[in-house]
């Protein structure tokens, strides 16, 4: 039973990772011999592709800007999720569902249907092309999910921390940012991770806000793609390097991972 | 819910996330919800039509094909996708040094950027260059993505099913990490079948986070845009033209605002419902359980 347990886990990682490999190992390949044979691994082995990648600042900067609006948008979106959140576990207050669920209807929206007004809009506001009209957009989609986890982590914590510490004669923010936050600091690292990711790997939003000094690294690739030809190398070895953020981001919460997609309510 | 208290300052503390989404929320929505009832000929001159372009897009043809198209795609993935994603948490040992290690290699196809992920099996799926095209074809079925619409759709649901069932599969495994032992132990005296452990003790704790599961998984396959869109590209012909690709067609290709709005709207208020039909469906009965 013990060693029949990891065979289907196993087999399932494979088929996950099959297609990484294939995107690794074209990245050290010319453009070609991608295109003259089918090889499993990479004949000449070659960095010209990474180096282009970090000599070039049409690439570099996509990578630049790209995490400059992740960032702003992490910071944002958890810093005005959490009282928000707390309010949602803690209190009852008029319309508190209606508002909950209204959230949540935000996280549904296409980001398709919001493509052409959200152009017109942070262009009248004169934010166009910038990092942070990407960070605030993106906000459409992540302050509702953050609301939704922090609020299920905070409901984890029994009221009766609460209570103690207002018997104790602490104030609210005192309790709020002294206690409160570090006992939840799981959660709240859980929460940023989600953040990034979903700001990371969202493209049309970012794509429609911007056209040169904020383009994302995803654009970068789309567009050099339909410039110059099908350039695969680099293209495997851009494709390679978006991974990297995420995955560092992931083994910082790896052993939160779980109960954090579980929205802290398990 | 019953030991919360009764306390409006909590408007307060909602008052910021409330401002920033209903800035790109009602804000968008609005210019979404004017569009939907004028023409425009240009020069920013534009006539009221009332209802006319609802009408219009519910009546054509290609909406019908594209939202049928969309609901067989968010069916399927559906099917696939959770219970795959049950069998592999049910399956993966409950502590172990592994675990960590084997939650983020599979936490891996989230992280990337959709339109990598698009890119990826574009080129992994080619028939000529491509790893999967050649091992398909070299198992003497044919297959060219960019040719067959039947291809072209197992291609797509490969694509999500590699990317989207993680999710399904963390989900499931927090749900059942939070069983505690001593569930297993009772049921061991018991003397109780698997099947029984699952039925009775698994699939209750698990209720929550499939609902969850599914209703994350049914809005993202119902908004799905940048992978089929780098994939396919809706092609060939419209075979895998979804409800968005044909929206971001119309509004932005074509520039027809008027029945890009309309369709946005109906497509939105279709979501609306159907996660809200799921919601209440999944949910019932949890107070009792």
């Amino acid at each position: 039973m013990k060693k029949v347990s990891w065979v289907i886990p196993t087999l399932y990682v494979l088929f996950l990772l099959l297609p990484i490999y294939w995107l690794i190992s074209m990245s050290f390949k010319s453009t070609n011999e991608i295109l003259g044979s089918f090889t499993l691994w990479p004949q000449k082995f070659t960095l010209d592709n990474y180096h282009k990648i970090f000599t070039d600042p049409v690439w570099y900067r996509g990578y630049r800007n790209s995490i400059i609006y992740v960032l702003i948008n992490t910071v944002i979106s958890v810093t005005v999720a959490l009282p928000a959140a707390y309010a949602f576990s803690r209190y009852r207050f008029l319309g508190d569902k209606h508002l909950f669920f209204w959230l949540l209807t935000n996280r549904m929206a296409p980001a398709a249907v919001f493509a052409l007004p959200f152009f017109q809009l942070y262009s009248a506001i004169k934010l166009f092309d910038t990092h942070i009209a990407v960070a605030l957009a993106h906000c459409l989609f992540n302050i509702p999910l953050a609301v939704w986890i922090l609020e299920g982590f905070m409901s984890g914590v029994p009221r009766q921390l609460d209570e103690t510490a207002y018997l104790d004669g602490c104030g609210f923010w005192r309790f709020f940012n002294r206690i409160f936050l570090p006992t939840i600091a799981s959660g709240i690292g859980v929460t940023a991770f989600f953040c990034f990711m979903f700001s990371w790997v969202e493209l049309l939003l970012a794509k429609t806000l911007t056209s040169v000094a904020a383009k994302p690294i995803a654009a970068t690739m789309t567009r050099t793609a339909s410039s110059s030809g099908y350039e695969l190398g680099l293209l495997a070895a851009a494709g390679t390097l978006t991974i990297i953020p995420g995955a560092v981001a992931i083994w910082f919460v790896r052993n939160y991972i779980a109960k954090g997609f579980a929205l802290g309510r398990v | 819910m019953s030991d919360k208290t009764q306390n409006q300052k909590g408007w307060l503390f909602v008052l910021p996330v409330v401002l920033l989404v209903a800035f790109n929320a009602l804000i968008p929505l609005m210019a979404v919800v004017n569009y939907s009832v004028q023409e425009t000929f240009g020069n920013n001159v534009f006539f009221f039509e009332g209802m006319k372009w609802f009408g219009q897009v519910l009546h054509s043809e290609r909406f019908h094909a594209a939202l049928l198209r969309q609901l067989l795609f968010t069916g399927i993935i559906l099917v696939i996708e959770v219970p795959l994603g049950v069998i592999i948490a049910l399956s993966m040992p409950r502590r172990g040094p592994g675990v960590s290690v084997c939650l983020v290699l599979m936490a891996l196809p989230l992280l990337i950027p959709w339109n990598v992920v698009g890119a990826m099996w574009n080129i992994f799926a080619l028939p000529d260059i491509g790893m999967l095209g050649k091992l398909v074809n070299g198992m003497g079925i044919h297959y060219n993505y960019t040719q067959q619409p039947i291809a072209a759709w197992a291609t797509l649901i490969a694509m999500d099913v590699w990317h989207w069932t993680s999710l399904v599969v963390l989900l499931a495994y927090a749900g059942l990490r939070s069983i505690p032992d001593a569930y297993y132990q009772a049921a061991r005296i018991d003397g109780a079948s698997s099947w029984s452990v699952f039925r009775y003790i698994q699939l209750p704790k698990m209720r929550r986070v499939l609902t969850i599961a599914v209703l994350l998984r049914f809005m993202d396959s119902f908004n799905i845009y940048t992978e089929p869109f780098v994939l396919t590209g809706g092609g060939p012909g419209n075979s895998t033209t979804l409800l968005s690709i044909d929206l971001v067609k119309i509004a932005l290709g074509q520039f027809d605002l008027g029945p890009a709005a309309a369709m946005s709207i109906i497509y939105f208020l279709i979501i609306l419902s159907l996660s809200w039909l799921f919601y209440t469906v999944m949910t019932r009965g949890e107070d009792r359980g």
